[in-house]
């Protein structure tokens, strides 16, 4: 487990304390969600149709960063739920978006920083 | 404690909104053109829009005590046809002497495509040549990320060849945890969205003004047509307040920061002004 340098006027307990409930509901709406997709029909006759959908790997990779013992999870999470391109593409296909990159195929971007930090 | 959302669609928002706002603390907002929902058909309906946000707000704002301000431009999800998109842009200079036009904005990209790249930059050559301040739109969710790299790189070649833009005069907004950072070290100011689910919570955004610190950054609560929540910037106050932080530090990003950028274009005010 990495420890940052506290930045938070609230100390560790009072932080669990005020926000543990919050969290909890949050971590059982993830479980409820990945249950609910286990147990909706496949649209197609294949039971296996839709579990490799980019959103829910990008979902388990996600999980994955929670659970490494490393710090900034946020940042990391939302890089790895982005398109890691640097060029303009032709043409917008539509004005909205998905929420996490359609060529996800698994393991983490890594950031500018990282990438110095490391060989 | 008096507070300044620097980024709220009033226009898509009910009077008793600006009711609430005013209650809450709310003296001063700014509100950027942007895309209303659906495509509009012809330069002559942002010609109406353009009217609304300098004249008509300004005068429902007023009746609540709020001041309100406006930025111009057409916004990044309607700049797929750059020949439409030229024609609003020639529009825009008709309304820049309206005494509550602050500046370009809010421009950026959406999709970053070419087309919202080539629009992006006839925006900042206009602000340029006006010496006009500049509020950017920083894409959504998997967009995000690419989106303002490529806005920040975009405006500094601009400022290689010689253009007038200054980043101290530019505010990068919607920035999360991932790109916060690299706007502010870019000599950028920063505007963090609160929003229910896909922005930053109020939660979040104490958490990054806790990690990178309260210089050159503010809160806004981008109140829109969509889910989003007008009373955003004095509920992060609170959670703020709940956690501890000092009455200065919050009064900071919520007044003090959003006045000493906006006050750059010279027509900011926290008062209204008397109608004659």
């Amino acid at each position: 487990m990495s420890t940052t340098k506290p930045s938070s006027p609230l100390d560790r307990s009072a932080v669990i304390d005020r926000y543990f409930m919050e969290h909890r509901a949050k971590i059982i709406d993830v479980a409820a969600f990945l249950d609910r997709v286990e147990r909706a029909a496949s649209a197609t006759g294949d039971p296996l149709a839709g579990l490799d959908d980019f959103r829910l790997r990008s979902l388990r990779a996600a999980i994955e960063v929670l659970l490494d013992g490393q710090s900034e999870r946020a940042r990391r999470i939302l890089e790895l739920l982005s398109d890691p391109g640097e060029a303009a593409i032709e043409r917008a296909p539509m004005k909205g978006a998905t929420g996490a990159w359609d060529g996800f195929e698994g393991g983490e971007h890594r950031s500018e920083a990282d990438r110095e930090a490391s060989p | 404690m008096n507070y300044i959302d620097p980024h709220v669609h009033m226009v898509s928002r009910t009077t008793d909104d600006y009711e609430r706002m005013a209650l809450a603390g709310c003296v001063a907002i700014t509100e950027p053109a942007f895309w209303a929902g659906f495509d509009r058909s012809s330069p002559q309906g942002f010609f109406d829009y353009f009217s609304v946000l300098t004249d008509t707000e300004p005068k429902r704002a007023a009746q609540y005590g709020i001041a309100h301000h406006t930025w111009l431009c057409i916004n990044p999800k309607e700049a797929e046809d750059p020949g439409f998109a030229r024609e609003v842009i020639d529009i825009i200079p008709e309304f820049l002497d309206r005494p509550n036009v602050l500046g370009i904005g809010e421009i950026g990209l959406n999709k970053n495509s070419r087309n919202e790249l080539e629009i992006l930059e006839a925006h900042l050559e206009l602000a340029a040549q006006r010496d006009l301040m500049v509020l950017v739109h920083t894409p959504h969710l998997e967009d995000k990320l690419k989106g303002t790299r490529m806005i920040m790189r975009t405006i500094a070649a601009a400022i290689r060849n010689q253009s007038r833009l200054d980043p101290g005069r530019i505010l990068i907004d919607h920035v999360e945890e991932h790109t916060v950072r690299e706007v502010l070290d870019g000599g950028f100011w920063a505007g963090m969205t609160l929003y229910p689910d896909t922005k930053c919570t109020p939660q979040r955004a104490a958490d990054i003004f806790e990690m990178h610190g309260t210089e050159r950054i503010w809160i806004n609560s981008a109140g829109d047509w969509g889910p989003s929540d007008p009373l955003a910037v004095p509920k992060c106050r609170e959670e703020m307040r709940r956690r501890g932080h000092l009455a200065e530090t919050i009064r900071k990003v919520s007044f003090e920061n959003p006045r000493e950028f906006l006050s750059q274009s010279g027509r900011f005010r926290t008062e209204v002004q008397p109608t004659r």
